[in-house]
Order: structure tokens, then C-alpha cells, then sequence
């Protein structure tokens, strides 16, 4: 029995490994495939000449390197963090469609940037431009007091309320601050309208090197307190009593899991707007993958999986399309609802929960 | 040996107190069933006493220490939990939830030494879990479930275990079975149970002492001294059912019309 036990577990564990090293495969050829293939197509000799011999292709290597290196790694980090917060955010709410999305998070966020897009245009172009260039730090604030309030405040109803009535109060925030960011960008003139609407559509091209420092950092903090809380999230599976009864600390778990999810997000949404989809559909990869809750081994596995969906969709977007007709948000929806809409109709422990 | 020690149960709202003043203690080894009607106050007090619940006044110590001061999880290691709740929670298996009940002494990344593993595997086969060890949780009937969640307890190898109403979703031999179980649980390994149960006939059957939660207050001791037949029939006895201390059974006190 216990011989059994270990094989099948080690079997499980050398699949789990491949499925990693696949992953991990995959992310580094669509790296390179989007950091080669854009409105200039490098073939692999400038990309190799752009990379390690900077001096004989100087157009190749600032390509690469100030465009499209920058772009590859925001995509990277921006979706292993959003991989990570829906993991947490799935358990620690137990909603198999929680993430920073359906329980309007990310609607925060674009009620916070609206209000500054809005401020800045009535306190002049010069406060705009400033935006504009997306040098200001006040989209990020905007969007990072945003998402706090609103984690805070589905936090504190979360208590409140079942499941269903949280994604549902979730996704009518999103349509209530829809409504109200049309009334308020009324009021911004048209430059402001141009970055609010440039910011919702969702990019990861829009960083550089000095922003991507502000991007890590806050996810790598974020980061360590979801690997801290992992153990006492996988205890919370069997839900809040049960949790406190084998030895979590409920209320801190609650609370730093919180943060790490606002830490995880909100420079993400700062930085390339509201990206939908990937926090809600990767745990559930995850889980298949690793066959199991336990939050510890979904998180690498999540991150690896974010990353990878967030560059997939980046390349396609870059891709030598006569017109910039494509936005990332518009390619995660188009990938994203249907497997939600799979995943909703196919699981049925899912049925049971939504 | 746990003590309760003038403990005042119940809520800060209008609730307000349930049960007044207890004064309750148990040695090491005592298979107790807590009996009384809905709403008495079973379910408080026993959340109250293994320190999921604050409690309004007094004291709940074991060995000595308050077990409302304790760390979280110094208490996981010495009080085991299972509820009447229906836990469901998609992707995990049934050792994973048993796994679960290794947290109090695992670090920080849950990780399992060898022994934690033998016990986990002892629990299932205590239970007979360890047959549907590998299938989703989800999966089970609600009388599956429930023995995997007292596995999973049994895995905490606390020295005070606290059952709430956990027979409910199981068959008769299943209550039979469980609760003998967990009564040679407690009488092999010095460890303490404590089980509520709607299941009077049963719990008189097997209790070493009966709670009977009662009107704000419980009286305690023995199945067969007569303060607590007694007091089973202050608590149950209705207009239409009477206890009958001789059988040990309800009758109907009423003819059918």
C-alpha cells in the first residue's frame, strides 16, 4: 500500500517535472520569437548580432534591446503575477472564479486613473503631457489606491456574503465604474480621454527600464508573503473554522494575503493597464497540472503559466499586422471567456459552487 | 486534564450569554458525549472550549495553560476539530486533506518528515479512508467525507478532540462504528473526545460521562447515576415523548389518534 502510494506519487512528480520543463521551454521560444518578429522582422542572425554584438547591428540592437526586451520582460513579470494573485485570491476567497478582475479590482484601478487623468486635465496640458509620457508616477498611485480601496472593501463584504453574490457585486462594480469613467472622462478633454483609453486597453510596451524596477520590485515583495501564507491558504481550503482549528491565523492570513494580492496587482495595472483573464484562468492550469490545491506547488507553477499566456498574447499582438489593430485585452478575452465558459460547463465541482 | 473554570459561553450581540458559569473538568482518556436539544448551546461550548470562539469569562485550561492564550498553533497541536459543516473543495484529494491535519507540526512550507506521512497513512487506515486515498474529496458522499475529515483529525494526534454533531451524515452501523472507535481512540491513547450527538440512545450506550446541556447550564457525570437520568429527562421530555430511565428509550406519551 505505502509502496503504491510513493510510485504513483513519484510518477505524478516526474509528470509534473516535464509539464515544468515544457513550460519553461515554451516561454523561452516565444521570448525569442518576440523579441525577433515585430514591424521589423530580425532573423535569428540579428538577433544574435543585436544581443551579443550590439556595435555591428546598432538598429537591430536598439530594437531589441530598448523595445522589445523591455516589452518581453513587463509580459514575464506581469504574468507571473497575475498567475500568483489569482491562486491566492481563489483561495483565499474559495471561488474557484475569484481574481483581481471578477471581484473588480481591477475596477478600482480604472476609477482611480480616470480621476487623475481627469485631474491632470483640469489642472493644465502641462500636467497631461506629464501623464502622457507616462513618466508621471500618477497613473500608477491612481490605479494602486484603486485596487487597495476596492481589495479592501470586497475584503470586508466577503464576510458578509456568499460566494455568488461577492462575483456578482464584483462584476457590477466594474459596469458602475464603466458608467461613472464615461461621465468622468467627459470632463477630461481629449488628450485625457486618449491615455485613460491607451491605459485600458491593456499593454505591456509601455514600460522601461527605470519603470520596470518600480514593477518588480512591489511583486517581488508581494511574492515572498504569498510563498509565507502558501501553508496557511492550503489549511483554508477546507475553509475558515477548519483553517483556525489546525493552526492558521486566520485574521493575519486574511490580511497579508490581501496585501500580497494588492502588491502583485496593482503595479501590474499601473504599468499596463487592467489585464483581464490571466489571474482568472491560470490557477485552474495550475491545478490540473499539479493535480493538487496545495498552494505551495500551484505558485511556481502559476507564475510559470501567467508568464507564459501574457507573452503569448503580447507576440500576437506584435506580431507584422498591416494596422495596430489588436489590443492584449481584446486577445486574453477572446482566449480567456471561452475557456471560462468551458471550465463553467465541463467541471462539475464547479457546477456545484457558481 | 481539562478544565473549565467559571467559563461564561455564548455572544457580544443579542445573543448575549448561552451558558453561564461552567465549572466542568475531564482527565485524560474520558470518551464524553454532549447531549441537548437544538439551540441549547452544544455548538458553543464546544467551539468555545477548544478555543475557535472567545469566551465571555473564566478560564479554559489544559495541563495547566489557557488554551485562549495559546499561539494558534500550539493549540492545533493540542485540540482536533471536526464539524457538522459540508466542506467541499474542488482539486483536492482525499490524502491531501488528511495531509492537512499535519499542519500544526509541519514548517513553514508544510513540508511532511517520514513520520507525519506514517501517521497520515495510520489515520486513513483507522478510518478506512486509505481505499479511496487518491480520489477527489469532492467526489465522496457526505458519509465518506466526514470520516476522511476524522482522519484528518486523527492525523492532528491533538490530545483533546472536539466533534461536533459529526455523526449526522453517517448510517447507523456507520455512528456505531465511528463513535466505538473514537471511545477506544480515547481509552488506548489517553487522549481526551469529545463528541456532541443528537444521538441519545447511542451516546448512553457508550459515554464514560454525559454533558447534558440544558437550560444555560450542564450537568455532568456518569450515564448510569440517576442525577443524570434525571436531568435527560428535564431536557428532553416534551408533552408528547417521556424518557424512560428503565429502557433507556423515548415513547410516545401520547396515543396515536
Amino acid at each position: 500500500m505505502s509502496s503504491t502510494y510513493t510510485s504513483t506519487r513519484s510518477n505524478a512528480s516526474t509528470q509534473q517535472r516535464l509539464v515544468i520543463i515544457t513550460l519553461i521551454a515554451g516561454l523561452i521560444c516565444v521570448a525569442i520569437f518576440s523579441l525577433s518578429f515585430g514591424q521589423v522582422v530580425l532573423g535569428s542572425e540579428r538577433l544574435i548580432a543585436a544581443i551579443f554584438d550590439p556595435a555591428k547591428d546598432p538598429v537591430a540592437a536598439q530594437i531589441v534591446s530598448d523595445i522589445r526586451l523591455p516589452r518581453v520582460i513587463t509580459g514575464l513579470v506581469a504574468g507571473a503575477a497575475l498567475g500568483i494573485s489569482g491562486v491566492l485570491m481563489q483561495a483565499l476567497f474559495r471561488n474557484p472564479m475569484a481574481d483581481a478582475w471578477s471581484l473588480g479590482l481591477l475596477a478600482g484601478g480604472q476609477l482611480g486613473v480616470s480621476l487623475i487623468v481627469t485631474a491632470a486635465a483640469f489642472a493644465g496640458p502641462a500636467a497631461l503631457a506629464c501623464l502622457a509620457s507616462f513618466q508621471g508616477v500618477g497613473l500608477s498611485t491612481g490605479a494602486i489606491l484603486g485596487v487597495a480601496i476596492f481589495a479592501a472593501l470586497m475584503a470586508g463584504l466577503s464576510r458578509r456574503v456568499g460566494n455568488i453574490t461577492l462575483l456578482v457585486v464584483g462584476l457590477m462594480l466594474g459596469f458602475t465604474v464603466q458608467g461613472l469613467v464615461s461621465i468622468v472622462m467627459h470632463f477630461a478633454n481629449r488628450v485625457g480621454g486618449r491615455v485613460y483609453s491607451g491605459w485600458n486597453d491593456g499593454t505591456f510596451a509601455s514600460t522601461e527600464y527605470g519603470d520596470l524596477c518600480l514593477l518588480v520590485l512591489p511583486i517581488f515583495i508581494g511574492l515572498i508573503i504569498a510563498v509565507a501564507s502558501a501553508k496557511g491558504l492550503s489549511a483554508m481550503l477546507l475553509g475558515e473554522t477548519y483553517a483556525r482549528s489546525m493552526g492558521a491565523d486566520v485574521k493575519r492570513l486574511r490580511i497579508l494575503t490581501l496585501a500580497a494580492v494588492v502588491l502583485l496587482v496593482a503595479p501590474v495595472t499601473a504599468y499596463c493597464g487592467p489585464v483581464t483573464f490571466i489571474g482568472l484562468i491560470v490557477p485552474h492550469f495550475a491545478r490540473a497540472i499539479a493535480r493538487s490545491s496545495q498552494i505551495l506547488q500551484l505558485l511556481p507553477i502559476a507564475a510559470l503559466c501567467g508568464a507564459l499566456l501574457a507573452v503569448s498574447a503580447d507576440a500576437i499582438v506584435h506580431l507584422p499586422w498591416e494596422q495596430h489593430f489588436l489590443h492584449l485585452n481584446a486577445i486574453l478575452a477572446l482566449v480567456g471567456a471561452p475557456v471560462v465558459i468551458v471550465l463553467l460547463l465541463t467541471n462539475p465541482s464547479m457546477r456545484g459552487r457558481i | 486534564m481539562l478544565k473549565l473554570n467559571q467559563v461564561s459561553v455564548g455572544y457580544s450581540g443579542p445573543r448575549g450569554v448561552v451558558l453561564n458559569k461552567l465549572d466542568l473538568s475531564l482527565n485524560a482518556g474520558a470518551f464524553v458525549c454532549v447531549v441537548g436539544r437544538n439551540g441549547a448551546g452544544k455548538s458553543t461550548l464546544l467551539r468555545t472550549l477548544s478555543g475557535l470562539q472567545p469566551k465571555l469569562s473564566g478560564q479554559v485550561t489544559l495541563e495547566q495553560s489557557d488554551i485562549h492564550e495559546m499561539a494558534p498553533q500550539t493549540r492545533a497541536q493540542r485540540f482536533s476539530v471536526v464539524t457538522t459543516e459540508r466542506i467541499s473543495s474542488p482539486g483536492l484529494t482525499v490524502r491531501d486533506v488528511v495531509q492537512l491535519g499535519r499542519q500544526p507540526y509541519t514548517n513553514w512550507r508544510g513540508k511532511l518528515a517520514h513520520s507525519d506521512q506514517e501517521g497520515i497513512e495510520k489515520a486513513m487506515a483507522r478510518m478506512g479512508t486509505g481505499r479511496f486515498a487518491d480520489l477527489a474529496f469532492d467526489g465522496l458522499s457526505d458519509g465518506e467525507r466526514q470520516r476522511v475529515m476524522i482522519s484528518r483529525a486523527l492525523a492532528q494526534d491533538a490530545d483533546v478532540m472536539v466533534m461536533d454533531e459529526i455523526t449526522a451524515f453517517l448510517d447507523l452501523p456507520g455512528r456505531v462504528e465511528v463513535m466505538s472507535l473514537l471511545r477506544n481512540h480515547a481509552h488506548n491513547t489517553g487522549k481526551i473526545v469529545l463528541l456532541s450527538s443528537h444521538d441519545l440512545e447511542l451516546s448512553l450506550e457508550l459515554a464514560d460521562q454525559l454533558w447534558i446541556v440544558d437550560d444555560g447550564k450542564v450537568s455532568f457525570g456518569p450515564t448510569d447515576e440517576a442525577v443524570i437520568q434525571q436531568a435527560i429527562r428535564i431536557a428532553f421530555d416534551t408533552s408528547d415523548v417521556a424518557y424512560d430511565p428503565a429502557r433507556r428509550q423515548f415513547k410516545l406519551t401520547q396515543k396515536r389518534v
